[in-house]
């Protein structure tokens, strides 16, 4: 059964991440845990259910196997509805031939069959790599008032980093009249946000008209939105305020995490009016022992910890032993510090243990980001340096 | 082998009446996060029992908000799951009187239709005063190893007079079988076998009961219809060796959340035993954050608090601030309380949505712990 909708979100979910090294090893980006208790796609999965979009197609091609469980039937979002919800869909074998995904536009155009299910009037493209909350709807209401065939969000930055960014030059009504890919010398602060909402026809017809290009490299930024320039469609700017960063290194994404902490932090998560939602975990409440410090942190369910944590960000179940130290770290779930050791400046995926007395990690100031991959286990009295990067290949070289 | 739970939501209300005023026994907060009937939900859903009835009686609203559709213990299922059977008051019953019903017997002669329908094997009774973590595929099977018709979960402990009075304690054999029941008995203190008011029953059996009950007008199960059938049935013990915690008084909720700050064993016998958590409804509440002026010992917090303040020896429910310069000791505060900048509370439950105000300072004592009611501004 399928309801005619008047939005749907496509969500471009196949990213590998290999900046995130063993983070992404056997996970694919938008699954990668982020402060605490989600991983990176309850963001846009939560903004969509957020701005009343009830009908999310979830592009996968990386390591799905973590992914698809953790999308799961769509419960945790409200997704698992009769009519629309969310649909895991992947690259598949057709009477034409087979194909992974090629670009972002190929990954839509692969799948137009989905969208013409539901036959909505509008479209809107989301990534899964990155952190913030926004109310979709109101960027389609603009879309609406503009007339427009195609609405990109954009981001104020910096002028000086405006040079990293896909930079939209637009008029005073926000009407875009050109796009330049990370320019040297930029002309405007309006820096893409890949979030894109297309008028559903207009899209259709540059998805097949890209695809029977066999030079063109099937991107939305690189092809789709220059060409429907060059056409003179009417494209818009929308100007989102608030908290948004790319998660796609390691240090972005202890940035990210250390932007939860602080009253107020610089991105809020205890707003009940606007909640992100995640699938839970069975965990209890977590306990702080009698001569536990805990200063500027967040602790998530199931955490012990009878040590010190400062400055950091402890998913579930993170033990942390009687005079063990944690300090500027994001912590995934299921660590154990042992009693003693000290942990500095790093993000330690799951299920790591940290020997007695260990020394792991350098200071902050070092600038020296450790990493730590999932289920190591570093021996009482481990030496570890800094900026480092850890897993179960090169464990031996550090450990002896 | 096909199973039912069916669970009573508020048999033993009267016994803490400060908080199931406004709620059932079985919705009453617990453990930092939960409510009363996590634990049997949790532990039916742990031994694969999936087909779950829900007996509540007044106040009933809490609970079904709570429980919703269910799908928070994986029960929202096509077939089975969890449903409330909430009481109706039929005016075509000669001995009509407005009440629904105060016992268990009384309770399943009103579900007497649904129980008529059951062709599960057995039948899993429980209450919702007695807190454990059981394994009832164990129990279960022990019960259909014996050919018993009754099976009943027992724990030995040690009991004071006081303690003896609110229990049902159980005699049996060397082998087993029960010889003797003794509901509250007033004059007893040592060791004994405490009913957990948990049993598994033939189906079968259960459906003459309620019909032979309906007949006879029978009104306890313990007194009408065990005792009777002491020698001619074969009714059993199950000892159970685990977490058991009884609500028999709000001096006892408040001393058996406090055991679960001060003891990590029990605590854990509780909630960390594998392949049995405890599940409860999921809030999406953001992980708690502890600001650079927190000074926290021995407490046990849930996720969504945000504390700035001083917190020892107490329990914060999800969604609760404390400010800055606030102290809390020895207290009990529910989902989304507000202790506001430098205020102090000591030895005090804060029911739901509670604000105190700031610089107010209120204490109970450990012999008489203070409760504020749900919503109240102090």
């Amino acid at each position: 059964m399928f309801q005619k909708k008047e939005c749907i979100a496509m969500l471009l979910a196949g990213g590998q991440g290999s900046r995130l090294y063993t983070l992404t090893e056997k996970t694919a980006k938008p699954a990668v845990p982020f402060g605490g208790k989600y991983r990176i796609i309850d963001f846009p999965m939560s903004n969509c259910v957020n701005s009343g979009i009830d009908t999310v197609g979830v592009l996968t091609q990386y390591q799905p196997l973590v992914l698809n469980e953790y999308i799961g039937n769509g419960e945790p979002w409200d997704l698992d509805r009769t009519r629309g919800g969310v649909t895991v869909l992947s690259p598949y074998e057709a009477k034409g031939g087979k194909d992974w995904y090629r670009g972002t536009a190929n990954a839509i155009y692969q799948n137009l069959t989905f969208i013409e299910r539901y036959d909505p009037e509008y479209t809107l493209i989301l990534s899964g790599d990155h952190i913030y909350k926004m109310d979709y709807s109101k960027m389609l209401d603009e879309h609406k008032k503009n007339g427009a065939d195609c609405t990109i969000a954009v981001l104020e930055v910096p002028m000086e980093e405006a040079s990293r960014f896909g930079i939209l030059n637009t008029d005073d009504n926000n009407k875009i009249i050109e796009f330049e890919e990370k320019p040297k010398q930029p002309k405007s602060n309006k820096a893409s946000m890949g979030i894109y909402i297309f008028t559903t026809k207009v899209l259709k017809k540059y998805l097949i008209e890209d695809e029977a290009n066999p030079e063109s490299s099937n991107d939305f930024g690189k092809n789709i939105i220059p060409n429907m320039l060059a056409d003179g469609c009417p494209m818009y700017s929308y100007t989102f305020e608030g908290y948004w960063k790319d998660v796609g290194t390691l240090t972005s994404l202890w940035e990210a995490n250390m932007d939860l902490l602080g009253n107020p932090p610089a991105f809020n998560l205890y707003d009940r009016k606007f909640r992100i939602f995640y699938r839970h975990n069975a965990f209890p409440p977590h306990r702080l022992g009698a001569d536990s410090v805990v200063k500027n942190a967040m602790i998530t369910e199931g955490c012990v910890i009878d040590g010190t944590v400062e400055n950091s960000v402890l998913a579930n179940g993170v033990i942390v032993e009687k005079g063990a130290v944690v300090k500027d770290c994001v912590i995934m779930s299921g660590v154990r510090v042992r009693a003693g050791a000290k942990l500095e400046y790093a993000i330690v995926d799951s299920d790591t243990v940290i020997g007695e007395n260990a020394v792991v990690g350098e200071n902050k100031e070092s600038q020296k980001l450790l990493l730590l991959g999932a289920g190591l286990e570093f021996p009482a009295g481990a030496k570890i340096p800094g900026g480092v990067m850890i897993d179960a290949n090169n464990i031996k070289e550090f450990i002896g | 082998m096909s199973v039912t739970g069916i669970i009573f939501c508020n048999i033993h209300d009267h016994t803490i009446s400060e908080l199931t005023r406004v709620r059932t026994l079985a919705s009453v907060p617990f453990g930092c996060r939960y409510r009363l009937i996590d634990f049997p939900l949790s532990n039916m859903v742990n031994s694969n029992i999936s087909n779950i009835s829900v007996i509540a009686n007044y106040n009933y609203h809490s609970l079904m908000n709570h429980i919703g559709s269910g799908k928070d213990w994986d029960l929202a299922r096509r077939s089975g799951g969890v449903k409330i059977l909430p009481p109706y008051i039929d005016p075509h019953m000669s001995n009509q009187t407005n009440a629904t019903y105060n016992t268990r017997l009384e309770a399943l002669k009103g579900i007497g239709y649904s129980i008529a329908q059951m062709t599960c094997d057995y039948v899993v009774m429980t209450d919702c005063n007695v807190i454990c973590n059981i394994n009832f595929n164990d129990m279960i099977n022990d019960h259909i190893a014996s050919g018993a018709d009754v099976t009943m979960a027992v724990k030995r402990m040690e009991l004071t007079r006081a303690m003896a009075n609110e229990q049902t304690l159980v005699t049996s054999s060397k082998e087993g079988k029960i010889t003797d029941l003794l509901p509250y008995p007033s004059n007893f203190e040592g060791f004994a076998d405490v009913s957990l008011n948990i049993l598994v029953i033939n189906r079968k059996y259960l459906q003459d009961i309620v019909l032979d009950a309906t007949a006879h007008g029978y009104v306890s199960m313990t007194r009408d219809v065990f005792l009777r059938s002491l020698s001619t049935k074969n009714y059993r013990i199950y000892r159970y060796d685990g977490y058991f915690a009884c609500i028999s008084s709000f001096e006892d909720y408040y001393a058996h959340n406090m055991q679960l700050i001060e003891n990590q064993e029990m605590f854990n016998s509780l909630f960390n035993i594998e392949e049995r958590p405890i599940f409860t409804k999921v809030r999406n509440s953001a992980p708690a954050y502890y600001s650079e002026s927190s000074n926290v010992h021995n407490s046990l917090i849930a996720d969504g608090c945000i504390i700035e303040g001083t917190v020892e020896n107490s329990i914060l429910f999800r969604g609760v601030r404390v400010g800055k310069g606030a102290v809390v000791k020895n207290s009990i505060l529910f989902q989304d309380t507000i202790i506001s900048d430098n205020a102090s509370v000591a030895y005090t439950t804060c029911d739901k949505n509670v604000i105190i105000r700031n610089n107010v300072t209120l204490s109970g004592h450990s012999t008489l712990p203070l409760y504020i009611d749900r919503g109240r501004m102090v």
